[in-house]
C-alpha cells in the first residue's frame, strides 16, 4: 500500500517536550529537525535526543525523517551517522542545489549502513529544494537516487534566493511548484509543499492546501498539530469521489469479464487516464482508512 | 574518558531535565535530584543517569539533575551530552 505524506510534522530536535508528543497528533510523518531550527551551540545535544528518541520510542507507523545538517558543515557527518544507526526512515537534506549533493549524502548513508550491516538501500532519502538553482535541477536531483522518496520545495530560502518576498497568494512560488511537481511525477517519486507559518490565518491555509492539491502535490510540511486536520481534510478524497471511483472500477472488472477493451459508465466511455485516477483515488482511500475493501477483511 | 570541565546539558522545560556534572573528589557517583515526581520516579531517574554515567566510563562524579517530567530517553541524551561536552570530545559512538 502507498505510504501517505500529507502531513508531515515539523519538530524541533532539541525539544523533548515536542519530541515525546509528536506522534499523538496522527501526522502521516514527522520530521525531526537538526538543521535551522538548532542553535549551533546545541546541534550535539539536539543530536543526542533525536538519536535516543528513535531508538527508544514507538512511533507506530508514523514515517521518522530527520532533517540533518549538510555535509559540507561540521554537523553533517555526525548527524547522518548517528540518525542512520537509530533507525531513521528518511534523511532529509536541505538546501539541495545538484545531483551530486543527494549523490555525496548517499555515499556517506551507503557507508554506515555497511559499518553496521543495516540492510544497504533500507535509509531513503528526501531532497528540500530551496534555491533557484534546485529548483532548475529539479528533475535530475529527483532521479539521482534509487533512495530518494520525495522532494519537498523550502520556500523562505527560496523567495530569498529569488530576490522577492512572500506573498499570500503565493504567486512568486509559482514555478517552482510547478517545476517540484512535474520533476517529482516524472521520477516517480512525492512532492511536498512547504510549510505555512501564519498560524493565525486557516482562511489563507486552506486556500494554499486547496491550490497545492490541485497542482498535484502529495502534501505539505507543518509546524503545528492544528494544521494537521484541516491538511487531511482537503486531500482525502469524499465519500462522493469514493463511490463514483468504485463505480469506474467496476465497470473496468465488467468490461475485462466481456473481454471488451471500452469501459463504459453511464453511457460515457471512461479512458485510461480516469481509470488510473479512479485507482489512486481507491489507493488514497484505503490508506487514509476512508474505505476496506473487501478482500482486506 | 575524563572530564576536564564541568559538562551542562538540558534546560527546564517541560519534558526535559536540565544536567550538570562536574568531577568529585570523592570516590562514585553523586546525584543531586530535583523532581515533582521525586518519590514516584526518583528511583528510575537515578538508574538511568547512573547507568548512562558507567556506560560512558565517568564514575567520581556529581552530577546535578532537574527534572521536569523527562522520559529516559532524554535523561539519557542529556546525560551523555554533558559527558562529552565536560570530557571536550566529540568522538561520538553511535550504536
Amino acid at each position: 500500500m502507498k505510504r501517505l505524506r500529507r502531513t508531515m510534522l515539523f519538530v524541533p530536535g532539541n525539544s523533548p517536550g515536542m519530541i515525546r508528543d509528536a506522534h499523538i497528533y496522527g501526522s502521516d510523518s514527522i520530521m525531526f529537525d537538526l538543521e535551522d531550527s538548532v542553535a549551533l551551540g546545541e546541534k550535539d545535544a539536539a543530536r543526542h535526543l533525536v538519536y535516543q528518541a528513535l531508538k527508544f520510542i514507538d512511533y507506530g507507523n508514523i514515517e521518522k525523517v530527520v532533517r540533518v545538517n549538510p555535509l559540507n558543515t561540521a554537523y553533517g557527518k555526525d548527524d547522518i551517522e548517528a540518525m542512520v544507526c537509530a533507525g531513521v526512515d528518511v534523511i532529509r537534506l536541505p538546501k539541495t542545489e545538484t545531483p551530486q549533493d543527494i549523490l555525496d549524502t548517499e555515499n556517506a548513508i551507503t557507508e554506515i549502513e555497511k559499518k553496521t550491516g543495516i540492510e544497504i538501500g533500507s535509509t531513503k532519502m528526501m531532497a528540500a529544494i530551496e534555491s533557484a538553482l534546485g529548483v532548475v535541477n529539479a528533475y535530475p536531483i529527483a532521479i539521482s537516487s534509487k533512495r530518494l522518496v520525495g522532494i519537498a520545495l523550502g520556500a523562505e530560502d527560496y523567495t530569498a534566493s529569488l530576490k522577492t518576498t512572500r506573498s499570500l497568494d503565493g504567486t512568486e512560488l509559482f514555478f517552482a511548484r510547478s517545476q517540484i511537481i512535474v520533476a517529482a511525477r516524472a521520477a516517480g517519486i512525492d512532492a511536498i509543499d512547504t510549510v505555512f507559518s501564519n498560524l493565525n490565518d486557516m482562511e489563507t491555509f486552506e486556500k494554499e492546501i486547496r491550490l497545492i492539491k490541485q497542482l498535484g502535490f502529495d502534501g505539505k510540511s507543518v509546524i503545528n498539530p492544528r494544521q494537521i486536520d484541516v491538511v487531511h481534510k482537503i486531500f482525502n478524497p469524499t465519500e462522493k469521489e469514493i463511490e463514483k471511483a468504485l463505480r469506474i472500477l467496476e465497470a473496468m472488472r465488467e468490461a475485462e469479464t466481456k473481454g471488451s477493451g471500452v469501459v463504459n459508465l453511464d453511457g460515457k466511455m471512461i479512458d485510461k487516464p480516469v481509470l488510473l485516477r479512479a485507482e489512486r483515488m481507491i489507493d488514497m482511500a484505503i490508506a487514509s482508512g476512508m474505505y476496506y475493501p473487501d478482500d482486506m477483511e | 574518558m575524563n572530564l576536564i570541565s564541568k559538562g551542562f546539558a538540558g534546560t527546564l522545560e517541560s519534558g526535559d531535565i536540565f544536567i550538570e556534572i562536574e568531577k568529585s573528589e570523592q570516590p562514585g557517583i553523586h546525584i543531586d535530584l530535583q523532581s515533582k515526581v521525586k518519590n514516584q520516579y526518583g528511583k528510575q531517574i537515578f538508574s538511568v543517569i547512573t547507568e548512562t554515567l558507567k556506560e560512558n566510563g565517568i564514575d567520581n562524579v556529581n552530577v546535578k539533575a532537574v527534572d521536569q517530567g523527562s522520559l529516559d530517553c532524554t535523561i539519557r541524551a542529556r546525560v551523555t551530552t554533558a559527558i562529552y561536552r565536560g570530557c571536550g570530545r566529540t568522538d561520538y559512538r553511535w550504536e
